[in-house]
């Protein structure tokens, strides 16, 4: 991380806040740990650092969100014979489990094409492997961690979003497993620097001709200048935060309609079971004969304020109609949700930006995952009712930051913490 | 005493059907909406007014022959809600009303706006013959909201559902651009208007009225938008939604997130069918129509606040048809707004939304009629107020049930702020808010009612030639009972409530049933009795030395005021019998309630003001023994005076006619006074007002103008209506003196003193507020 020492303890120390909350929730002197851990967490960038600091193995990181759990696991590939020799079979077992499979249960997944090698975490090399799950599965999660053996292990776990906080009476009884909670914006942040800092070349990017299918071309996004910048994780729902610099950001906005929403209301109007389904659908259907456009109302454009014809003037607008909703299909009503989700969230976006003054914003989080139809209509909003001031980026890890940037959480804090 | 011939070409308004007086109607407006319809038509109402016969002389009043009754017709704009769905049934009545022929409209034009504008514009022309005009929405709804803040008091509230009162409505001010409109009907379309003729639509959403119509007959078996919205307030979101709390076990304290806050709408319906076996998803179709409404109104609300923001604005108002003042998306938009902007921006929420398209529309095709010359007020005799729908009957294959109505009245003139208040943007006029204050509200609710009786039998007997005054007279009653019991569940139906709106709503009770000026003779009478006495009185005030007369002419103006007919104790005492010194002697002894009479002696020994303008309570002593010997007072010192009386009649108050008419008696008594009025430093000017109140937002642009020009230093306000109910409260930028008798024994005691107490309040001009007397904050505190 590009970041002098002494400010970076600054930063950290001036975030009272976020120390407080920890202190509330029973981990006091947290923030002169983390003070400490910056430091040490430099060694992940190549400096020296001792042994002694890094916490022992497993490393985790995991994001318990409101819908997914996001994990990520480092594998070291730098195992020396004696270290292997001396590692404890548990780990071991847990290692190749992950591994081997990627799919865990019915509803866990491994996506394997995110996983990045040869990467330096604390002082050791190896491979970022990303997993998630449903949260509604947490017990079955549990219960697999049992059989595998993690609550020998004796060991504590790095935990972000509402989940650290609600699971974590579950994870003490059931794995015998502390959880450490950390702020999950701050987890967000630090993830997508690192990520960012470390897939360089690959990692942001953004749509050419985002309306037009065949002239339509994914573009790496330079992102070596990032601030200031906005973040828009859409989760369940929707944080947006504003970062100006390193370790100096703030939750400027959000909303409750995210990706939560989507998937809820196509549940309701549909039946479909899953987020895949559901994005299945909508990519074959039509919102037109759901939402009512500017041209339904005016016959054209609306010459007067300079709306087009084919803007859409209501969403569902044409539903209250018996008529028209007997004609409408499942993909039609899920693409329509689609749409009116993503615009929705555009559009809030698009006005924090104006309103902040920033003109990089990211999209991240899991609701854009197999979602092309979202990251196009994002592309197109920003840069059209922007006059092209602003620019949408996407990253390539979409809903895994927040458990990364809780990884180098545990890294930061390392043994200090387990000591504790 | 002889009664004048009944003008009995009268036609009263038909009261029972709606569509009121459509039988007069000349121009129409229509704004048609998906599911309401909004008609506006313009209309005439005959009334009948007294006439004065100025070329008669003063000897020939006694036997009442200087003044007749006349027809006169007041202008009326007449606004009416119904659903679309009958719109046909609604034209037929319209054209089978009609005094006109349908050919007799060949030619004329409807103007038209809203989205079922083209769709049923080959109906309208069928109907009514009239040709259809379609008019810009935007531009009418934005027409129709300017209008509204100009003329219709408290028309604009904040609303909030876990406060008392939930209503706070904000009076007209004198600036009220810019402002930023949100309207929200199918979509919802964001315009920042800066003037009149200066506005755009700088954004919006597609997130409206129709997404929660839309997805709300997709997900619930609810018919219709009112349907949806009644379901919507039975629902519980919270099994719907995913909140703070089902994510963290708790509050989000790092971010100042409270449990409760939702954290993704609809996040608990995927999992919804999850389980095949599972056939409970743990929620109703009203949580559905719930977390629908929650939805849609925090995304507008926040879309809002991030405009206004961006664009530096602090007032937004909605339109449209999606809040019909329903509380719960009022609630969630104001909670929304004042979330997302830290409070720096404010949901303003409009008494009568629904109907900024058809005011607009409907303004757009009058102007010829020059409708924005003049001011407007509210009637209450005809308006249903906030959430207080006035039953119809069946009407054709109309089914009967309750409909929204709102009928404004056009003033003679265009009225204006006085010039002279130190804040006219913070300008209330009452003192007293009887939303807030309950048990101030629960006594003048009962005290109003209980007088009513007196004021039927007062009717009556002022129109004893009348062969319906009888019936009319209770149904002047039955009406005003109707009013002052839907007040009593609905303190907020038409504003603020005030002892000023309730005298309002009495007057134009009166008046919808032809009582023009119950108290006609009773004036008259009076202001007789009174004239024959001024010669002595004034005699006997020039006999006093300078600074005993000084106080014997306050002593003489508070004295005057005792004579009330609105009073009810002070009726029973006049109605025995009571004079002049009578009254005198029932004044509070000094030091009295609020007593500054040294104050105002003593700066009547400095050099004198250089105009006067004296706003006028009752007739007889008041004016003629107790104000006229003051004004000549003022005038010998050197002071113009203006003195205003009402425009219209109410209660025993003099109107600006009567005292015309007076005045001419009065220079036979007193040269003095006819020298001034020759010279034009005596004028006599209506006051714009037709209540016993004195707004002063609203007075004649042409008075305001000359009081600027004569550079009025002192303002007086006599009596209970316009110094106490009204003003006490008000600072001004020049010298002013406020003069009353309380004649009302709870109000005495609530201010601390008894019957009969007396305000001599005199205060100099000042941009300050002052909070030094100790009866402004004995008011203050009954206030609060």
């Amino acid at each position: 991380m590009p970041v002098e020492d002494k400010s970076v303890i600054e930063e950290n120390v001036a975030k009272i806040p976020v120390g407080s909350i920890q202190a509330a929730n029973g981990h006091a002197g947290s923030i002169s740990f983390r003070s400490k851990s910056t430091m040490e967490m430099n060694g992940s960038n190549g400096h020296q650092t001792s042994h002694d600091s890094t916490p022992s193995m497993p490393w985790f990181g995991m994001d318990i969100g409101g819908t997914l759990t996001k994990l990520v696991y480092f594998e070291p590939t730098d195992l020396s014979e004696a270290e292997e020799e001396s590692e404890v079979e548990t780990i071991k077992n847990i290692r190749r489990y992950l591994k081997s499979n990627s799919a865990y249960g019915e509803t866990g997944h491994r996506d394997a094409h995110l996983q990045m090698e040869k990467l330096r975490v604390g002082n050791r090399t190896g491979t970022l492997h990303f997993i998630r799950f449903p949260t509604s599965e947490m017990p079955q999660f549990l219960e697999l961690s049992k059989s595998k053996g993690m609550a020998t292990l004796a060991s504590t776990i790095c935990a972000t979003g509402g989940g650290a906080y609600k699971f974590e009476e579950d994870f003490q009884r059931e794995v015998n497993l502390t959880l450490h909670k950390f702020d999950e914006l701050d987890c967000l942040i630090h993830g997508i620097e690192y990520i960012e800092d470390n897939n360089m070349d690959r990692e942001c990017y953004y749509f050419l001709n985002p309306r037009n299918e065949e002239t339509c071309e994914k573009v790496t996004f330079d992102f070596s200048d990032p601030y200031p910048f906005l973040v828009v994780n859409i989760g369940s729902g929707v944080s947006i935060l504003a970062a100006y610099g390193p370790d100096n950001y703030r939750r400027v906005s959000g909303t409750s309609l995210g990706g939560g929403t989507f998937l809820g209301l196509s549940c309701l109007l549909t039946g479909c079971k899953t987020f895949e389904e559901a994005i299945e659908l909508a990519a074959k259907g039509n919102n037109e004969n759901v939402d009512k456009l500017v041209r339904d109302i005016y016959g054209g454009d609306y010459d007067r304020f300079g709306l087009s014809g084919d803007i859409v003037a209501s969403s569902f607008g044409h539903m209250n109609s018996a008529e028209k909703r007997a004609k409408v299909s499942r993909e039609d009503l899920a693409c329509a949700t689609l749409i009116t989700i993503t615009n929705n969230i555009g559009s809030i976006a698009r006005m924090v930006a104006a309103n902040e003054k920033i003109e990089k914003v990211l999209f991240v989080g899991n609701f854009l995952r197999v979602n092309p139809i979202s990251m196009k209509l994002l592309s197109h909003a920003m840069d059209f009712w922007s006059g092209g001031q602003l620019k949408a980026i996407f990253l390539e890890h979409e809903g895994y930051f927040g458990a990364v940037g809780c990884m180098l959480e545990l890294m930061r804090t390392g043994d200090a913490m387990a000591s504790s | 005493m002889e009664l004048q011939k009944y003008a009995g070409s009268i036609l009263l308004p038909d009261t029972d059907v709606v569509f009121r007086n459509i039988k007069n109607a000349k121009r129409f407006a229509i704004d048609i909406g998906g599911s309401l319809t909004k008609i506006a038509y313009y209309s005439t109402v005959s009334h009948r007014k007294v006439l004065y016969n100025a070329e008669k002389d003063s000897a020939a009043s006694v036997d009442g022959k200087d003044y007749q009754y006349e027809s006169s017709e007041t202008e009326r704009l007449h606004f009416v809600k119904f659903e679309t769905k009958y719109i046909e049934h609604c034209l037929d009545f319209i054209r089978n009303h009609l005094v006109f022929s349908k050919e007799s409209m060949a030619g004329k034009s409807i103007k038209a706006t809203g989205g079922g504008a083209y769709k049923y514009a080959e109906l309208i022309q069928q109907k009514l013959g009239l040709t259809v005009e379609k008019e810009d929405e935007i531009g009418s709804l934005i027409k129709g909201c300017n209008f509204l803040l100009r003329n219709i008091p408290d028309e604009q509230f904040s609303y909030s559902r876990h406060e008392d009162p939930e209503y706070r409505f904000i009076n007209t001010e004198p600036h009220i651009f810019p402002y930023l409109l949100v309207n929200i009907g199918s979509g919802v379309s964001i315009m920042k208007v800066e003037a009149d003729d200066k506005y755009d639509r700088i954004g919006g959403t597609s997130m409206g009225g129709g997404t929660f119509w839309g997805l709300g007959s997709l997900l619930t078996k609810a018919k219709g938008f009112d349907e949806l919205l009644q379901l919507a307030s039975e629902g519980d979101h919270r099994n719907v939604d995913l909140l703070v709390k089902d994510i963290y076990g708790g509050d989000y304290s790092a971010l100042g997130l409270t449990g409760g806050i939702i954290a993704s709408s609809f996040g608990k319906a995927m999992h919804h069918g999850h389980t095949k076996n599972d056939d409970s998803p743990g929620f109703s179709e009203a949580d559905i129509a719930r977390s629908l409404l929650f939805t849609v109104s925090n995304d507008i609300g926040q879309i809002a606040s991030l405009y206004a923001m961006l664009h530096g604005l602090k007032r937004v108002y909605f339109g449209g048809y999606f809040l019909r003042n329903h509380p719960v998306s009022m609630h969630t938009i104001s909670f929304a707004i004042n979330y997302w902007s830290r409070g720096a921006v404010q949901a303003l929420f409009l008494r009568h939304e629904g109907y900024l398209g058809a005011i607009g529309a409907f303004l757009r095709g009058a102007e010829e009629c020059d409708t924005e010359k003049y001011s407007w007020g509210e009637n209450y005799a005809g308006s249903s107020g906030l959430q207080s729908p006035l039953p119809h009957p069946p009407v054709g294959g109309w089914p009967g049930g309750t409909i929204d109505q709102l009928e404004i009245d056009r003033c003679d003139q265009q009225l204006t702020f006085f010039p002279l208040l130190a804040h006219p943007e913070e300008y209330v006029p009452d003192a007293v808010d009887l939303t807030k204050d309950k048990e101030a509200r629960d006594y003048w609710l009962s005290c109003f009612e209980s007088s009513l009786g007196s004021f039927v039998n007062r009717a009556i007997s002022s129109q004893p030639n009348s062969p319906d005054s009888k019936e009319r007279a209770n149904k002047f009653r039955d009406k005003y009972l109707q009013r002052l019991h839907n007040l009593k569940n609905h303190p907020f139906a038409y504003g603020n409530l005030t002892v000023r709106s309730l005298l309002d709503m009495r007057e134009h009770c009166l008046n919808e049933f032809d009582f023009p000026d119950p108290y006609l003779q009773q004036k008259k009478l009076e202001n007789e009795n009174a004239l024959k006495l001024l010669k002595n009185h004034l005699d006997f005030l020039d006999g006093l030395d300078y600074n005993k007369r000084q106080e014997t002419l306050i002593r003489g103006v508070l004295a005057g005021n005792v004579f009330d007919w609105g009073a009810k104790e002070v009726v029973e005492l006049m109605e025995k019998g009571l004079g002049f010194k009578e009254a005198a002697d029932k004044l509070q002894v000094r030091p009295w309630l609020h007593d500054d009479l040294d104050a105002w002696i003593n700066r009547q020994q400095q050099s004198p003001y250089r105009c006067a303008v004296i706003f006028l309570d009752n007739s007889g002593c008041d004016v003629v023994l107790g104000i006229i010997p003051f004004v000549r007072e003022l005038l010998l010192r050197g002071t113009r005076v203006v003195l205003c009386a009402n425009s219209k009649p109410a209660l025993n108050d003099v109107t600006a006619e009567e005292l015309t008419m007076l005045m001419k008696q009065v220079t036979a008594v007193c040269p003095i006074i006819s020298k001034h009025l020759e010279n034009y430093t005596l004028c006599i000017r209506e006051s714009g007002q037709a209540s016993p109140c004195l707004d002063l937002s609203r007075l004649p642009l042409s008075l305001v103008d000359e009081i600027v020009q004569w550079g009025c230093d002192l303002v007086v306000m006599e009596g209970m209506g316009r110094a106490i109910h009204t003003n006490l409260l008000t600072p001004l930028t020049c010298d002013s003196l406020k003069l009353a008798v309380i004649k009302n024994r709870w109000l005495a005691h609530r201010l601390g003193g008894d019957m009969f107490s007396v305000m001599c309040k005199y205060e100099t001009g000042s941009k300050k507020v002052s909070g030094e007397f100790s009866i402004t904050n004995s008011v203050s505190t009954a206030a609060s």
